[in-house]
């Protein structure tokens, strides 16, 4: 029986999106939207997260590749329980850049 | 104010909430909650033999009600054995709470005895799960579960309670509210107003409908949908019933093991109406290939499902009861003769077939002898493989919720313990589960639980000694080289059977089978029917893995 293999995905030549994610801040939310990108090895080039205001919710920074999945990538987050909103950036956002520092 | 343990909280937030029926299996890790349980004059509690029996006895309550049902297992190995249940029941996007015991919290993540990362394992399975923290927190979580468990659409919830919040004590002011769901997403009425446009505008159109339709309580929306517009109406798997099999515009299942003039008449669509259901690969075959000449109309209120196999021309987020709703006063009365008396004459040149139906010792005769027998008041469960295909094939379904089987995760040891559940959701029907040898031995200590519970269910055994469907694709794929999918041994399921105390009949000693099935299904009680099946007879027409559903074999 021949299954029906798709062809690996190709990451290379995409654009980076940085996404920004506002989350319920709990323990279980990383393991949620970490789950999401690793079984659907859609890589994630970075990942920052912080707390906000009182601390009950949390500020994740996603950056991706923007591939022909991103869209959906994009609706599976939205319907994570503890994700309240995605809003998307283009590569220039600076939260990532100024991070650079500290990797050289 | 009110004081109380935080078991007791969890019991009286079940019975706030309308839950009269739970299954499951105790242990340490668990019995607080047990202990609590066993003071409610509310709750009936079904002691399973297994795990996943018990996640499939939530499961069938939930499938034949459409409410979130309630399962319960201890830590450790009672929360890994209802992985698969709960696996099940994502795919199939059934309404289930699921509850579990957890070590007390301060020895969590020591290896302690009988602890599993249950909430790690179940992200990936459920629409969400809980790891409570402290009883207080119940307050919130458990209404919380079960809005989300039956909101948009539904699944699978968990939540895990360690043992220290179980005996807890808090202090309750005021009890939640019990949940219900979310108000429906806002219906975008220009998409509606496209949609309505493309249809009227179509020569020749075609329904398609998958369970959402049946979650959303929409089945007689859609028939009047295809009734008004003249809408030939293909159901998925999980759809049968929505439109009665016998309906003039129904064209019956529709993708791997449909009729080939179902998938031909999906091959000339112009326009496409997707209700409910989302291009599963054994429905649509080769993606590229399905509907090649189709401009589409999808409506799901997974907004996710929206584009992701193919591209929506109009895609309406929505409620699929409010979207039809919708849709109906703006689309025209049709006749549509001429498409319909096409599709009639590919129906009659390329119909489904049904050798032996005549004879109740073969499968399809099996099937027509016990529908035969009841009216569409039964409920019909199957088990996975050759039987569960035939089932789908040819039972005239008529109604929706008629029909429970495993569709997306396809799990051999479904059908026993789901049938269990529906019964004891609705005891005053008929409840037959049509089985294969291989599947019923996965979940067969169920008979226990039945035996137990002296429920209405008839388990039809359609025994060929064999993984019939492994079998067939060897004979048909692997050159013949069958391998692990004949049994040497056969047990004697009649005895098994008796031995559980369930009544049994085996027809293969019959004189009169059709009589003595007919008999068999009208006593009341449970009861093994068991027939042996010819291992060579396979399910027929089939689309061959990877092959588009126009370019099927047999049959
Ligand atoms: C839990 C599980 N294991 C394995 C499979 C793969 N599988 C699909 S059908 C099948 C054979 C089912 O045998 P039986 O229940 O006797 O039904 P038949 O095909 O013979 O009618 C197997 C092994 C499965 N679907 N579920
Ligand atoms: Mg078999």
């Amino acid at each position: 029986m021949i299954e029906q293999v798709s062809d690996p995905l190709p990451q290379a030549g995409y654009a980076k999106v940085v996404l920004e994610l506002d989350v319920n801040n709990h323990p279980g939310v990383m393991s949620h939207i970490c789950n999401l990108f690793a079984r659907r090895a859609f890589n994630v080039e970075g990942i920052l997260c912080m707390p906000v205001s009182d601390g009950r919710r949390s500020r994740i920074w996603l950056l991706v590749f923007d591939d022909q999945r991103l869209e959906q990538m994009v609706r599976q987050l939205e319907k994570l329980e503890d994700v309240l909103n995605v809003r998307r950036h283009g590569a220039e956002h600076e939260v990532f850049e100024r991070l650079e520092g500290f990797f050289h | 104010m009110m004081q109380m343990t935080g078991a007791q909280l969890m019991v009286r937030l079940l019975e706030r909430q309308g839950v009269r029926t739970v299954a499951g299996i105790p242990g340490g890790a668990i019995l607080p909650f047990y202990d609590a349980l066993s003071g409610s004059e509310h709750i009936h509690h079904v002691l399973a033999r297994h795990e996943q029996g018990a996640g499939f006895i939530a499961q069938g309550m939930a499938r034949v009600s459409g409410v979130p049902q309630v399962c319960i297992a201890s830590s450790g190995p009672g929360a890994t054995n209802l992985v698969t249940a709960i696996a099940d029941a994502c795919l199939d996007s059934i309404p289930m709470v699921v509850i579990t015991g957890q070590v007390p919290q301060a020895m969590i993540g020591t290896d302690a005895f009988q602890e599993v990362d249950i909430y790690g394992i179940t992200v990936p399975i459920t629409k969400h799960n809980f790891l409570v923290r402290s009883a207080q927190e119940l307050l919130e979580v458990v209404p919380e579960a079960f809005r989300i468990a039956m909101s948009g659409r539904p699944g699978p919830v968990l939540i895990d309670v360690p043992k220290d919040v179980q005996n807890q004590l808090v202090t309750v002011a005021e009890f939640p509210a019990p949940a219900v769901a979310d108000p429906a997403p806002q219906l975008d009425l220009e998409a509606v107003e496209l949609a309505a446009k493309m249809i009227n505008e179509a020569e020749r159109p075609v329904l398609y409908l998958g369970g959402g339709v049946v979650a959303s309580g929409a089945a007689p929306l859609a028939v009047q949908l295809a009734e008004q517009a003249g809408l030939p109406t293909t159901m998925t798997l999980m759809a049968l019933g929505a439109m009665p099999m016998d309906h003039p515009l129904s064209i019956g299942m529709l993708g791997m093991h449909g009729a080939r003039y179902t998938n031909f008449v999906l091959e000339e669509a112009d326009v496409l109406v997707c209700v409910g259901a989302r291009f599963d690969d054994r429905a649509i075959g080769r993606a590229a290939q399905f509907c090649p000449n189709a401009k589409i109309v999808h409506i799901d209120i997974d907004r996710s499902e929206l584009h992701k196999i193919k591209s929506a021309h109009v895609a309406i987020h929505a409620n699929v009861k409010c979207a039809l709703e919708a849709l109906l006063p703006r689309v025209q009365a049709t006749l549509r003769k001429r498409w319909l008396s096409h599709v009639d004459s590919l129906k009659t040149r390329f119909p489904m077939q049904f050798p032996g139906q005549d004879d109740p010792r073969t499968h399809y005769g099996l099937i027509h002898a016990v529908a035969a027998a009841l009216d569409d008041r039964a409920i019909v469960a199957t088990d996975v493989g050759q039987h569960q295909m035939w089932v789908a094939q040819a039972y005239p379904f008529r109604r929706a919720r008629q029909w429970l089987t495993s569709g997306g995760l396809g799990t051999m040891g479904f059908g026993l313990p789901t049938a269990i559940g529906a019964a004891l959701a609705e005891p005053d029907r008929t409840v037959v589960c049509f089985t294969g040898d291989g599947s019923f031995k996965m979940n067969i200590q169920e008979l226990a639980t039945l035996a137990e519970e002296g429920l209405n269910v008839k388990i039809v055994l359609m025994n060929n000694n064999a993984l019939g469907l492994v079998y067939q694709q060897q004979t048909l794929f692997y050159g013949q080289r069958l391998f692990a999918s004949k049994y040497r041994t056969e047990p004697d399921f009649v005895k098994i059977a008796e031995g559980f105390g369930v009544a049994a009949v085996d027809l293969d000693l019959a004189d009169n089978p059709r009589a003595a099935l007919a008999e068999a299904l009208h006593r009341p009680g449970p009861c093994l029917i068991h027939v042996t099946i010819d291992r060579e007879q396979f399910v027929y027409p089939m689309v061959p893995p990877g092959a588009a559903n126009t370019e099927m074999i047999g049959g």
